[in-house]
């Protein structure tokens, strides 16, 4: 999550408090926290062929790496990888789409909006199995087959239109609408409003509005599990490989993942970065 | 609203621009909430009246059959299971709360007021996000290897001389249950925080000390009061997420407690329905309860819709 904090230009000279180096300390601990069990799952994704799940390491090698593409009991990974992949694609394209038209039409009160409001938090909230269980049950009365782009994207979508709402509360909040008010008086349509105004403005919020719902998404197993039908996404996969065998190929997927996160985390960076430089070269063009 | 002296920037679009339909504003905002709150309606809502309906079921071995009784919620709540899994899931769900809202509300706090470079401070939030994007399954089982008998904390310990045999307690326990929700889950908390105290201006925390406020009197008097927004989301996240939990309790205990989510996914593996959903209905009931209390301290809406 990005989050632009107040600027204190004036206190840099200023000596850091005692606080400071407290802070600094619960914030060490809580980073090894994060990543202990993390690096320890890194390390040993690379045990040797011999080896199990726990500690001493018996050698390195590849092999968890390549069982998971090879054929056999690891089949389903890069299958259920790329299912994962798609679902979460169209959840977070529909969520953003939804929820940042949702966010703007919340910045005047309207009636009726307290129940969209309280809707939200109630989808939100919901245990997520629950979800699931009753979306199964409805399509069981309806004599429905459960799948993947029907009943367990509509479960999905119960959890990452709310967050989305929310996450727009949040960016909303911060634009200030005399650039709105700027543009109608320079001439601007509602459309051309949007479009050249107020979209670019948000648009850092909703791109972390789309990876946020991706994530959720990607990641979803207890509002996915009864309603995905026949074909699993991968966290349905992985939960099936802990309860019917452990072996280092789940750390290897652990460690695979990590390394996708990062480097996609790298790319929104750099383009993000590009994207505020430009912003500032053509704001110092115009001024 | 005066658009008759149009910028050319604009005018040079506006022959090609859409033609302009005038609506009240209030329509404006239901045709932008339109599809979110159709989507609800119809995947959230009705699916939740659905089990309602079907908790006062009758059912046999071969089928469930509409009935009205109340049998299924006696049945559940005439069970001493029942209470202690309630019981149980109370508990973690208040533990992890409290540790998750004081470790997340300091890390939110250092972040925002303590880190002055914004870039900095940008690379710190995104390594307490990154783990996130690792399956919340195996980030789980990664404490397995870590808390083991032959794990590496242990190993840690024994190194350093604090204690000559491994440490039992660690894994397939109340603690390792603990331990892996406050890492799954400190992330919501560090979210809504820290966003609540990122809008607050540093002059009224500068103003408090000028007046002659101790660091802890601004604190509660000024930066708590102003963030409560931001806690009462990320408690509400929490505290959800823990009771909705299926399986941090199902593999990190080793077999030893049950969550409510667990012990309603076996009846809907033995197609249960009625008793599942009355299960599920009381579940509801009770997790609306208890956001209806935090909802009543904090009036979240006033704050975040502005």
């Amino acid at each position: 999550m990005i989050v632009g904090g107040p600027s204190k230009a004036g206190a840099v000279t200023e000596r850091r408090p005692w606080t400071f180096y407290a802070l600094a300390g619960i914030f060490c601990l809580y980073m090894a926290f994060l990543y202990g069990p993390m690096l320890v799952i890194y390390l040993l994704s690379f045990q040797g062929e011999n080896g199990g799940v726990t500690f001493p390491m018996v050698g390195t090698s590849t092999v968890w790496f390549q069982d998971i593409v090879k054929p056999g009991q690891m089949a389903n990974i890069p299958v259920s990888f790329s299912r994962s992949m798609g679902l979460a694609s169209v959840v977070s394209i529909i969520t953003v789409v939804f929820a940042v038209a949702a966010g703007l039409g919340f910045r005047r009160r309207f009636p009726g909006s307290g129940v969209v409001f309280y809707l939200a938090v109630a989808s939100l909230v919901m245990p997520s199995l629950l979800v699931g269980f009753g979306i199964g049950l409805g399509f069981q009365f309806l004599g429905w087959e459960t799948s993947m782009f029907t009943s367990a994207l509509g479960a999905q979508l119960t959890w990452t239109l709310p967050f989305g709402l929310f996450a727009m509360f949040a960016v909303v909040n911060r634009f200030n609408r005399s650039w709105e008010e700027a543009a109608t008086d320079l001439g601007a349509s509602a459309f051309q409003r949007l479009r050249h105004v107020t979209l670019p403005i948000l648009l850092p919020g909703i791109i972390g509005v789309a990876m946020g719902a991706f994530t959720l998404s990607y990641d979803e197993y207890a509002r996915t599990t009864l309603t995905i039908g026949t074909k699993n996404t991968l966290p349905l996969e992985i939960y099936a490989l802990i309860s019917s065998a452990t072996s280092p190929t789940l750390f290897a997927i652990g460690t695979l993942t990590t390394g996708g996160s990062f480097l996609a985390i790298g790319v929104t960076l750099v383009l993000v970065l590009r994207m505020q430089k430009r912003r500032t070269a053509a704001s110092l063009k115009v001024g | 609203m005066g658009t008759t002296t149009a910028s050319p920037i604009f005018a040079a679009e506006r022959r090609m621009a859409w033609p302009r339909l005038r609506f009240p504003a209030w329509a404006v905002s239901w045709l932008q909430v339109g599809p979110m709150m159709l989507i609800l309606s119809v995947l959230f809502a009705l699916p939740t009246f659905l089990f309602l309906a079907v908790s006062f079921f009758d059912y046999d071995r071969t089928g469930i059959y509409p009935a009205f009784m109340l049998d299924n919620y006696k049945e559940l709540l005439s069970t001493p299971s029942t209470w202690r899994v309630y019981v149980s899931s109370l508990k973690f769900a208040v533990i992890v709360w409290a540790i998750t809202l004081g470790l997340g509300f300091n890390v939110a706090y250092f972040l925002v007021f303590h880190i002055r470079n914004s870039m900095l401070r940008t690379v710190l939030f995104l390594l307490c996000a990154i783990p996130f994007w690792t399956s919340g399954i195996i980030r789980a089982i990664a404490w397995v290897p870590f808390l083991g008998r032959n794990g590496a904390f242990n190993q840690i310990l024994m190194a350093l001389g604090v204690t000559q045999r491994p440490l039992e307690f660690l894994l397939f326990s109340d603690f390792a249950v603990i331990v892996t929700y406050v890492h799954l889950f400190t992330l919501l908390m560090i979210g809504p925080i820290a966003n609540s105290l990122s809008k607050i201006d540093p002059a009224l925390i500068e103003a408090a000390r000028d007046a002659g406020a101790s660091r802890w009197r601004t604190m509660t008097d000024v930066v708590i009061p102003l963030s409560k927004t931001g806690i009462a989301l990320g408690s509400l996240l929490v505290f959800t997420q823990v009771m909705g939990d299926y399986f941090v309790v199902k593999t990190m205990s080793g077999g030893q407690s049950a969550s409510i989510v667990s012990m309603l996914s076996t009846e809907i593996q033995a197609m249960q329905y009625p008793p599942a959903s009355a299960n599920a209905m009381v579940l509801v009931i009770f997790v609306a309860i208890m956001v209806a209390l935090m909802m009543r301290v904090v009036d979240v809406r006033k704050e975040l819709v502005k």
